[in-house]
């Protein structure tokens, strides 16, 4: 049984169609809540839907680009017109890093990756705060950052940046609306087993048993489900305390 | 029901009230074997009696025991793996606050029993319980910072000195257990309505505390103190199986205030 629940919640959760997003859809869904899947991909979006309400649970796709204000503003209009309000949401989508030194980055990728992973995530947060604001009874933002929202990772220069920016965006925003019962934090994952890392562990050559121990000191990738479930923690009234804060569940990474 | 802690064997010090308390509370709820560890036998007494109302069945042990004696650290432990034969989940969490003082006036006495407790008994507990878990081959821990131990208050030497050991300590030995399946976290709390706090309160302003806590936590982003029991869930989050990923590091539970300071 999945503890802790979120029935009577709806959640967006964007960048579900697939890795750590589809893994947070499932598990809120289990969980009970009405769930947005929000995503780019129309074609994955919609299996995740179908998945998801083959085993029970309640979810609605709509396609989305995060870069896009009229889009984002649409997505939440859509989630309300459906699920009636709006409680819980994960922002989640990002963009796959680049891979280039900061002497040479590709001006165009730059400008695309940040409209996405911190442009379209403060749109995303500026337009869920909005509608949680006007219905005045607290909500739960959580925003994804990275390991790399703390620690360098060399040929990843707009990445980098853009996960510091979303971890300084939470917390303003944890700032201004704790008042309002409004929490907003952060998890940032480490090397998470999904179809971004297997595509950076490709581009580089490197294999798991390389590359893991390098990542993780619990010598293993963490799984996409792992991330879903601090997700799910600080979605719920569980962490009624918690704001402005990062979990950062990357076995120890940026301890070191 | 959930039952994240079934047949589970989880030690806690500090449990006869605040943090300890509300954490063995919730965390008996969930199905746990508690060995439960205070300086105070009438108020482990009294935790006792609480998980007992709301969990009759619950299997519980108490240990009276001094955190900053090694010795009766070492006891704990080993009355704790005698009875229930593992320890799975370690809530090292025994802590005080000390007088509120300039650091020239704080005392050199005051700031080792100070020490001596947030930061040797903390170093104790995991010296004995990582031997436990270690052959184990699993286990989670949760040590208790605070606030003041990632951020500073004033007039805390002492505790502020322990509390950023305790947050050092965890980074140190998570990143040395990581690889024997045994992840190990802080908690830093901020402002945490417990006897503890209430205490600091009162020596802030000894007759209108009530007040002083009001103007305490009006810089609070979320302007209200956190329950005990608001911290239970997060303990009972960070030592179950749901945290495996999460080692080596601090989660503040503040309202938002550390951000504040």
């Amino acid at each position: 049984m999945t503890f802790p629940v979120l029935e009577g919640k709806v959640a967006i959760v964007t960048g579900s169609a697939m890795g750590m997003g589809l893994a947070t859809a499932k598990l809120f869904a289990a969980a009970k809540a009405k769930v947005i899947v929000a995503d780019f991909n129309e074609e994955k979006g919609k299996e995740a839907v179908t998945e998801i309400e083959a085993n029970g649970g309640t979810a609605h796709f709509i396609k989305v680009d995060i870069s896009n204000s009229d889009q984002v503003q649409s997505m939440i209009a859509e989630t309300v017109e459906k699920y009636g309000h709006l409680d819980v949401a994960v922002n989640n989508a990002a963009l796959t890093p680049d891979n280039a030194p900061a002497a040479e980055f590709d001006e165009a990728y730059w400008d695309k990756l940040i409209s996405i992973d911190l442009t379209g995530t403060a749109l995303c947060m500026k337009y869920e705060l909005q509608q949680m604001i006007k219905q005045g009874n607290g909500g739960s933002i959580v925003n994804i950052s990275s390991v790399s929202g703390f620690r360098p990772q060399p040929n990843n220069i707009a990445y980098v940046a853009a996960k510091h920016g979303v971890v300084g965006m939470t917390k303003v925003a944890a700032m201004e609306n704790g008042d309002k019962n409004i929490r907003v934090n952060s998890v940032a994952p480490g090397a998470i087993d999904t179809p971004m890392l297997r595509g950076s562990l490709e581009e580089t050559g490197q294999t798991e048993e390389e590359f893991a121990p390098q990542l993780s000191l619990l010598g293993r990738f963490g799984q996409p489900e792992e991330i879903a479930e601090a997700s799910l923690w600080l979605a719920s009234d569980q962490s009624s305390y918690v704001t402005g804060t990062v979990i950062h569940a990357d076995a120890g990474y940026t301890s070191r | 029901m959930h039952n994240r802690f079934d047949g589970k064997v989880v030690l806690i010090t500090g449990a006869g009230s605040g943090l300890g308390q509300a954490s063995a509370l919730q965390i008996a709820k969930e199905g746990a074997r508690l060995s439960l560890v205070d300086l105070n036998t009438a108020s482990l007494e009294e935790t006792k009696n609480k998980v007992l109302e709301s969990v009759p069945k619950a299997d519980v042990l108490l240990t009276t025991a001094d955190v900053s004696d090694e010795k009766a650290v070492e006891n704990y432990v080993n009355q704790t793996v005698q009875q229930f034969g593992a320890v799975d989940a370690f809530f090292n969490n025994a802590g005080i606050e000390g007088k509120q003082n300039l650091t020239e006036d704080f005392g050199i006495e005051e700031f080792q029993k100070v020490i001596n407790v947030n930061l040797n008994g903390i170093f104790y507990g995991m010296k004995h319980v990582l031997k436990v878990m270690k052959k184990q081959g699993s286990g989670s821990i949760v040590n208790t910072a605070s606030v003041g131990g990632i951020r500073g208050v004033g007039n805390q030497s002492g505790y502020a000195a322990s509390k950023h050991g305790v947050a050092g300590l965890t980074k140190n030995s998570g990143i040395e257990y990581g690889q024997y399946g045994i992840s190990i976290k802080a908690i830093a709390p901020g402002a945490i309505m417990t006897p503890m706090v209430e205490g600091s309160l009162k020596q802030m302003d000894p007759d209108n505390w009530e007040e002083a806590g009001k103007e305490f936590v009006k810089p609070n982003p979320m302007k209200r103190f956190g329950k005990p029991e608001e911290v239970g869930y997060l303990v009972a989050f960070l030592l179950s199986d749901q945290a495996n990923f999460i080692n080596a590091t601090i989660i503040p539970i503040d309202g938002g205030q550390a951000n504040k300071y």
